[in-house]
């Protein structure tokens, strides 16, 4: 996001800078900014020279270094503990999967295992064939976890380690989970699973600091699951799930702003017109659960 | 004269009571035969464990799909037989059946040992037994589980003082009359008998208390068991979602609870020489009482199974389709009719009533009773509502493997440990209580 700056968004960049410079009144400094790169406040003092920063409506601005003073965040388990329960301010994530576009091509499977150190019968995303009876005929079905309004598997953990954020994700706290498997069991759409042994790759990921919002490293004896790539999100980036997908399939987005945006060609579309133009369902809405993930129906042949 | 004369006759025969009842509060050879045996085969499972514990979960046949295999359903089933102590002490008692003095405290004991290790079957379960802490520290009221530990460690303490508060005259009973005690034998009476030195003010004390235990026991026996059903009822998949779980789990809770206390019986009797004591009569009664439940239990297992079947919901028609004709069908129709319709008919038979057709029924139905649990918790996790695709194989069934199978054996190792133990260091019969209703029928 940060390098693609077009023109109307320096524009808009010189207009912010030059209201601030007008009222004079607000300090940068004084609003706890996240710094994109720590690096430039720390090396360059001298005054004049400019600073890029995200500030706290992820918007990328550009201040004197005089005004800023740099934030330190010590990326460690604590910080990424409570970073990962909380969730994106204002945001409420929904996912559309375009079942007309599904080829199969299981890249999105694939690009997720590789992030989340899983093994390859381990499914945060399972690209199921399923047989329409209507149609007799089959088609391709991406089933990520649906990040219930309503979750089930949240409701009956006894320990607080799964947990709906408050921008739509459920996630799973690999450090609080004890393994009693009732989220598994109470999950219709069988969307979780479980470190029955030693994760995959476990030695090299042994010093890495654990990050709730990858859920990584992955830790025997505890469930995972699909996190809708909070990490990535945090980034302002699209799912590895959606960035992979060559056919187009996945829409992803944010409910509030009713945008989603697909993963193949970053082409930016309403969600609600998107929905209800072209009959989209959710699964098994008569379990009640509201899932998160809306999908449009498969092409008929 | 004459009243003279009976009096004598009482003191010579509970002179011969307290005789034979504490005569098996020892430690033979056959008992530390038993018990090495015993040992040793809980060390080699728990070898297993140990395995389990450096491996993971891997080491049994759980996977992705079934991920509750014979460790959960073993733990419905310890629950289940625990139930039986509240059945007989509780309810029987209360009504006023006499009958059940002499066996009420094999039911305790019963009751006890699989309350008890209940609790540690379910720890072989997890993922990641060293955060079982985390269960206080971060307990969530909403979760089924946390009532569940809640109710069973009430359960098992209940259980505790309803097994402990009438052993307190026989502990000092016994700390009187048996000579060449172990020193910690000794001590361990002289500790738990309190200071008894049977005055009649301190029977009304423990019979108070007793019936104040009787009456609680009731709800909490009954939630144990309905908590424990929850565990599935509260979720949405098909085969567990059913609002009779609670009633369908305790009825099933008292055909398993019955059988085992008639087994029980049965050892005590031939191995204790207690047939004054256990006689026909307590078979025969425990038979009618064995039918009486298991026709209860047809009664839900009738409403738990037809209902479903009747309607044939999208979901449901696959999993009742697999109990009925599919992978699951010869285990669900052994268990439905060699371990509870032909077993229930044969009891309505008198002669069938007696000590030893009865114990083979009954180790018949506690078999039956395991698996129907197993019934309960894995076929249903095999229908999910969404195709089993891209995984391994071995995913569409479920095979036990021999560490799961040999970590389950340790469990009922364990509670034949505590039985033993138990029924060897106190009388297996109430003699107090034998003694007072001795002098009842006499008056």
């Amino acid at each position: 996001m940060a390098e693609k700056s077009n023109a109307p968004r320096r524009k808009s960049r010189r207009e912010f800078l030059r209201k601030l410079g007008t009222t004079g009144a607000v300090s940068i400094a004084g609003t706890s900014l996240l710094f994109a790169g720590s690096k430039t406040g720390n090396s360059d003092k001298t005054p004049g020279s400019k600073v890029k920063m995200l500030d706290q409506n992820n918007r990328l601005v550009e201040a004197d270094v005089s005004q800023v003073s740099p934030v330190s965040v010590k990326i460690d388990a604590g910080y990424l503990n409570k970073k990962g329960r909380k969730g994106l301010p204002g945001r409420k994530f929904v996912m559309v999967v375009d079942l007309a576009r599904c080829r199969n091509a299981r890249k999105c499977m694939k690009a997720c295992q590789g992030a989340h150190q899983l093994r390859p019968e381990q499914h945060h995303i399972n690209v199921l064939e399923m047989y329409d009876e209507e149609n007799g005929a089959s088609y391709f079905m991406p089933k990520p976890c649906q990040h219930c309004d309503n979750p089930n598997c949240v409701t009956v953990c006894p320990v607080d380690a799964t947990f709906k954020r408050e921008d739509g994700i459920v996630l799973i706290d690999n450090e609080r989970c004890i393994g009693c498997r009732f989220c598994i069991a109470a999950c219709p759409y069988s969307a979780r699973t479980f470190n029955w042994a030693e994760p995959k790759d476990a030695e090299k990921y042994k010093d890495v600091p654990y990050d709730m919002e990858l859920n990584v490293p992955q830790k025997k004896g505890t469930v995972t699951k699909c996190a809708f790539s909070a990490d990535r999100l945090r980034e302002g980036k699209l799912p590895y799930c959606v960035s992979a997908c060559p056919n187009g399939v996945y829409y992803f987005g944010d409910e509030n702003e009713d945008l989603v945006t697909n993963g193949t060609t970053r082409e930016t579309v309403r969600l609600s017109k998107l929905l209800k133009q072209n009959a989209s369902y959710t699964l098994m809405p008569e379990l009640g659960t509201k899932p998160r993930v809306y999908y449009l129906p498969p092409r008929r042949s | 004269m004459a009243g003279i004369h009976k009096s004598e006759v009482t003191i010579s025969q509970s002179g011969k009571m307290e005789h034979d009842l504490l005569r098996t509060v020892n430690w033979n050879g056959r008992f530390k035969l038993w018990m090495g045996f015993l040992s040793l085969l809980l060390l080699v499972c728990l070898y297993f464990y140990y395995l389990q514990l450096r491996d993971g979960l891997s080491v049994t046949g759980m996977h992705d799909i079934v991920s509750w295999g014979i460790y959960i359903s073993n733990f419905v089933f310890f629950i289940a037989v625990s139930l039986i102590g509240m059945l007989i002490s509780s309810v029987l008692g209360m009504i006023g059946y006499k009958w059940i003095k002499p066996i009420s405290r094999i039911a305790e004991i019963i009751a006890v040992a699989f309350a008890l290790v209940a609790g540690l079957v379910i720890i072989t379960d997890m993922g990641r037994p060293d955060r079982l802490q985390h269960l206080v520290m971060y307990g969530r009221i909403q979760s089924p589980i946390v009532w569940d530990i809640t109710i069973v460690i009430t359960y098992v303490v209940l259980s505790l003082l309803l097994l402990y508060l009438p052993l307190i005259p026989d502990i000092a009973l016994c700390n009187k009359k048996l000579t060449g005690l172990p020193a910690f034998q000794r001590r361990l009476y002289k500790i738990l008998s309190l200071g008894w030195a049977d005055k009649p003010g301190q029977f009304k004390v423990i019979k108070r208390y007793f019936r104040i235990l009787l009456i609680m026991i009731i709800p909490v026996a009954l939630a144990i068991h309905t908590v424990t059903s929850w565990l599935f009822a509260m979720t949405l998949r098909p085969g567990w979602d059913s609002p009779i779980f609670g009633p369908y789990f305790v009825s099933g809770a008292f055909v398993a609870g019955c059988a085992a206390v008639i087994i029980a019986m049965y050892f005590f009797q031939k191995n204790y020489k207690l047939q004054e004591y256990i006689t026909n009569r307590h078979f025969d009664l425990m038979g009618k009482l064995l039918v009486l439940v298991s026709l209860v239990y047809v009664y839900f297992n009738i409403n738990e199974i037809i209902v479903p079947a009747y309607k044939f919901k999208p979901f449901e028609v696959e999993h009742i389709g697999n109990l009925f004709y599919g992978h699951d069908s010869a285990l669900f129709w052994m268990v439905q009719t060699g371990g509870l319709i032909i077993p229930f008919l044969l009891l309505m038979i008198p002669k069938m009533r007696k000590p030893l057709p009865i114990t083979i029924i009954s180790v018949v139905i506690l078999v039956a009773a395991w698996f129907k649990r197993y019934l309960i918790v894995v076929p249903t996790q095999l229908t999910p509502y969404y195709p089993i695709q891209n995984v391994p194989e071995r995913y569409h069934s479920y095979t036990p493997t021999i560490a799961e199978i040999a970590i389950t054996v340790a469990s009922f190792v364990l509670v034949l440990m505590i039985i033993t133990i138990l029924s060897k260091l106190f009388p297996i019969i109430p003699v107090w209580e034998m003694k007072e209703e001795n002098e009842n029928q006499k008056q």
